[in-house]
C-alpha cells in the first residue's frame, strides 16, 4: 500500500540530479560538522594523553619563554638555558613533592641521519628516579641501565627503527666520538619518547662537559597537594621557570581556540549554505508541482497532509545527506587528520579526530533538525496552495 | 451509520453521513443551486462570472455544461464542486445546505466536503509520474479512506480493502494489465482512465469532469465518453461534465448551455 513516505521518496526521484546535488551539499556540511566535533574531542584527548605520558605534573627549567619550555617538554629539542643540579635537593625538601627527576637534554648534528643529516637528541635521565616516574614505558627488548656512570643507552621505538639498532649494538654520538651500548629498546608509546635516546644523566654531563648542570626537573606532586601554592613557592628559587602541565595544556588550548573558532565559523557557513540549498530545492519542487498539490487537495488532502508530505521530502534529503556526510567523516577521518596536522602549528601524537557513535548520532540529529527548520517555509507554502488557484493557473 | 459533523459557523453544522453522504434514499435531488452568483474584482472593475444561476441536478443524473470560453462553465462547476465559495446564492447537496449561510466556508471545511462527496477528473490527468498506475489510483486513500458500502474498510484491513477496490476499478476500466506501469508508459486515453479510477477510489457521490477529453484525440474522446455513460448507468453516479466537445456533451442526460454567466435556455 502506498504511503506518504513513499510518495515523498518518489517525488525526490523526479529530479535526480538536483536531489543528488542537494544531498552532496548536506553531506559536505555534515562531514565538516562531524569532523569538527571529532577534532574538538580528539585534540584535547590526544593532548591530555601526551601530558599524562610525561609522568609528572610540574616541570622546572631555567627562566625563559614558556612557549619554548612547552616545546621542549612536548617535542624535545635543545635546552636553551641550564639549572644547577643542586636545585634538585632544595625542591625535594618541599612537602608537596612525591617524586623528582633531573634531566639534561643535549643535541648534536648527525650527518648520517636521513638524506641530508639531522639533529639527534639525547636525554640524560637519572636511572634511580626516571623509570619510576615513567612506569607506563614498556620494553620491546632489554631493560633500563642501572649504573649511573655507564655508557649505555635505551632507545625509543622510532629511534631504534631509524638507527636500526637492537640490544647489544653500539651507537656512536657524532662530534663526540663516544661509543655507547644499547641495553634496551622501548615499545611504541605514541609519544615523543618514541624518538628519544635515553642515557644516564651523569654520562651525558661527562660527554657534553655539563657537569653539575641540568636542563629541567620533572616533579610529581602528591595527590592531595595544592599545586598552585607549590608553584608559587618554586618561584622563590632564583632564575627558574615553573611550567605546570595544566599551564602547558592551557597555553596550547588557547593557541588552538582561535583556529577552532575559524573552523567552527566555516562549519556554520557550510551549514547555512546547505540550508539555503535545501530550501531552494524543496521550494522549486513545490512551485513546479503547484497544480499537482492543488489537485491533491481537491482529492481530499488537508493542509497538514501536504505540509507533512513536503516536510518528509526535506527530511529524507537531509537524512541521506547526513548519513553520507557522517560516513565520509568516519571513513576519511585519517585523510582529514593528515590535512589538519599539516595546518596546525603543534599537534599531539594521538589520534586528532575521534569520531564515535555518539558524535555520528549528534551530527545526524543536527542535520535532521536543520532539515526540519529548512523545510518549514516550503512546506507552509505548499500547504497554503488552494486547489482553485492551481486549476485557474492550469487554465491560464 | 457513521456521521461526520462539519461545522459551517459557530452555530450550524452539516451532518454528512459517510455511507450515504447525507442523501436519504427517498431524495432524488443531488444538487440544488439557487441564485448562485460569483463576482471577481479586477481593480475597480467587477466581473460577474456566474450570474444568478439556479438549477437542480438529480441523483444519478448525467449533466453536461457547454458554452463558449468565458461563459462561466468552470467557475460554476468549481462552486458546484465546492472548490470555491459563491459571492451569493445558496447551494444544497442532498438536503444539506452547503453555501447560503452568509459566511464563506473555510478551505479546510471545503476539503472535508469534497473528499466525502466528490471525485474530480481534469483535462491534464495530473498523475504523479514516479508512481505506478495502482499507486496513483490509491493516492487519495493516503489522505482519506471513506467507509464504502461494498468494501468494508476496517482497521488494519483498510489497506487491503483499498488495494482490492483499486484493482477492481482498474479491471473495470480495462487497465488490469497496466497496474505496475508508470504514467509515462501509457497513452493519453489510458492516463485519463487511471485518473477516472483515482476519482472513484473513495466512491464519490458526484463525479465532476472538467474537459476530460481536452487532451485526447477523437477516438480516445469517444472512449472516455462511453466510459462516463457506463459509470452513470451502472453505478448510478451523478456526473457533471464541462466540455467543448459537442459529441461528448450529447452523451449526457441533459445539456445546460451557459452564456455570459447565465443559463441559456
Amino acid at each position: 500500500m502506498i504511503s506518504l513516505y513513499k510518495v515523498s521518496y518518489k517525488n525526490i526521484l523526479r529530479k535526480k540530479t538536483r536531489s543528488a546535488l542537494t544531498i552532496v551539499g548536506i553531506a559536505l556540511s555534515a562531514w565538516v560538522l562531524a569532523s569538527l566535533m571529532g577534532f574538538n574531542k580528539g585534540y584535547e584527548a590526544a593532548l591530555n594523553k601526551d601530558i599524562d605520558n610525561m609522568g609528572f605534573q610540574v616541570m622546572l627549567m631555567a627562566k625563559g619563554c614558556p612557549y619554548e619550555a612547552a616545546t621542549l617538554m612536548l617535542k624535545g629539542g635543545t635546552g636553551l638555558r641550564y639549572l644547577k643540579e643542586s636545585v634538585v635537593a632544595s625542591i625535594l625538601s618541599e612537602p608537596e613533592v612525591e617524586r623528582i627527576t633531573p634531566m639534561l637534554m643535549q643535541a648534536v648534528f648527525d650527518p648520517n641521519k636521513g638524506e641530508s643529516g639531522g639533529i639527534s637528541a639525547y636525554l640524560g635521565v637519572d636511572p634511580a628516579t626516571f623509570p619510576n616516574m615513567k612506569t607506563f614505558l614498556e620494553f620491546k627488548q632489554g631493560k633500563w641501565f642501572t649504573d649511573p656512570q655507564s655508557f649505555e643507552v635505551v632507545m625509543g621505538y622510532e629511534s631504534a627503527e631509524l638507527e636500526q639498532r637492537e640490544v647489544g649494538d653500539k651507537l656512536l654520538i657524532p662530534e663526540k666520538n663516544v661509543e655507547l651500548t644499547v641495553v634496551g629498546v622501548l615499545k611504541r608509546t605514541g609519544t615523543q619518547d618514541d624518538g628519544t635516546i635515553f642515557l644516564p644523566i651523569n654520562t651525558v654531563q661527562k660527554i657534553f662537559g655539563k657537569e653539575g648542570e641540568i636542563t629541567s626537573v620533572g616533579i610529581k606532586v602528591k595527590k592531595e597537594a595544592d599545586i598552585s601554592k607549590f608553584e608559587e613557592r618554586l618561584y622563590t628559587i632564583p632564575d627558574v621557570q615553573v611550567v605546570s602541565l595544566a599551564q602547558v595544556k592551557q597555553t596550547i588550548m588557547n593557541l588552538m581556540s582561535t583556529a577552532k573558532v575559524m573552523v567552527f565559523s566555516i562549519a556554520v557557513v557550510a551549514i547555512l549554505i546547505a540550508m539555503v540549498g535545501v530550501i531552494n530545492t524543496i521550494l522549486m519542487s513545490v512551485f513546479e508541482r503547484f497544480q499537482e498539490i492543488g489537485i491533491l487537495k481537491s482529492m481530499g488532502a488537508m493542509p497538514g497532509d501536504i505540509f507533512k508530505l513536503i516536510w518528509i521530502e526535506t527530511l529524507i534529503l537531509c537524512f541521506l545527506g547526513g548519513v553520507a556526510g557522517s560516513t565520509m567523516a568516519y571513513g576519511l577521518s585519517k585523510v582529514t587528520e593528515i590535512l589538519v596536522r599539516k595546518l596546525l602549528p603543534y599537534a599531539p601524537t594521538g589520534s586528532l579526530i575521534q569520531l564515535d557513535v555518539k558524535l555520528i548520532c549528534i551530527t545526524l540529529i543536527s542535520v535532521l533538525i536543520i532539515g526540519l527548520i529548512s523545510g518549514l517555509y516550503p512546506a507552509w507554502r505548499a500547504a497554503s496552495v488552494r486547489p482553485l488557484e492551481s486549476i485557474r493557473s492550469d487554465i491560464n | 451509520m457513521t456521521t461526520d459533523q462539519i461545522r459551517i459557523n459557530s452555530t450550524d453544522t452539516i451532518d454528512i453521513k459517510t455511507d450515504a453522504i447525507g442523501i436519504d434514499s427517498a431524495n432524488t435531488i443531488s444538487i440544488n443551486a439557487q441564485n448562485l452568483k460569483k463576482i471577481y474584482r479586477r481593480g475597480s472593475e467587477e466581473i460577474c462570472a456566474v450570474n444568478e444561476v439556479s438549477l437542480e441536478i438529480k441523483k444519478g443524473e448525467y449533466v453536461s455544461f457547454i458554452g463558449p470560453s468565458g461563459s462561466g462553465k468552470t467557475t460554476l462547476i468549481n462552486i458546484l464542486g465546492c472548490l470555491d465559495n459563491p459571492s451569493s446564492g445558496m447551494l444544497s447537496i442532498g438536503q444539506k445546505k452547503v453555501f447560503g449561510e452568509g459566511k464563506p466556508l473555510s478551505e479546510k471545511l471545503l476539503t472535508k466536503i469534497r473528499r466525502e462527496l466528490f471525485g474530480y477528473i481534469f483535462q491534464k490527468f495530473y498523475l504523479i509520474p514516479t508512481l505506478t498506475v495502482i499507486e496513483n489510483v490509491l493516492l487519495p486513500c493516503i489522505f482519506y479512506k471513506k467507509e464504502v458500502a461494498d468494501i468494508k474498510i476496517n482497521g488494519n484491513n483498510s489497506d487491503v480493502a483499498a488495494m482490492q477496490r483499486g484493482a477492481a476499478l482498474l479491471e473495470m476500466l480495462g487497465m488490469e494489465n497496466r497496474m505496475d506501469h508508470l504514467p509515462g508508459q501509457l497513452s493519453g486515453g489510458e492516463m485519463q482512465r487511471v485518473a477516472v479510477a483515482r476519482a472513484l477510489i473513495n466512491k464519490p457521490e458526484i463525479l465532476l469532469a472538467d474537459e476530460p477529453t481536452g487532451n485526447l484525440d477523437s477516438a480516445r474522446s469517444q472512449e472516455i465518453g462511453r466510459l462516463l455513460r457506463e459509470l452513470n448507468r451502472k453505478e448510478q453516479l451523478t456526473i457533471i461534465l464541462v466540455t467543448h466537445n459537442p459529441e461528448l456533451a450529447k452523451s449526457a442526460d441533459r445539456i445546460v448551455e451557459l452564456r455570459d454567466g447565465r443559463v441559456f435556455v
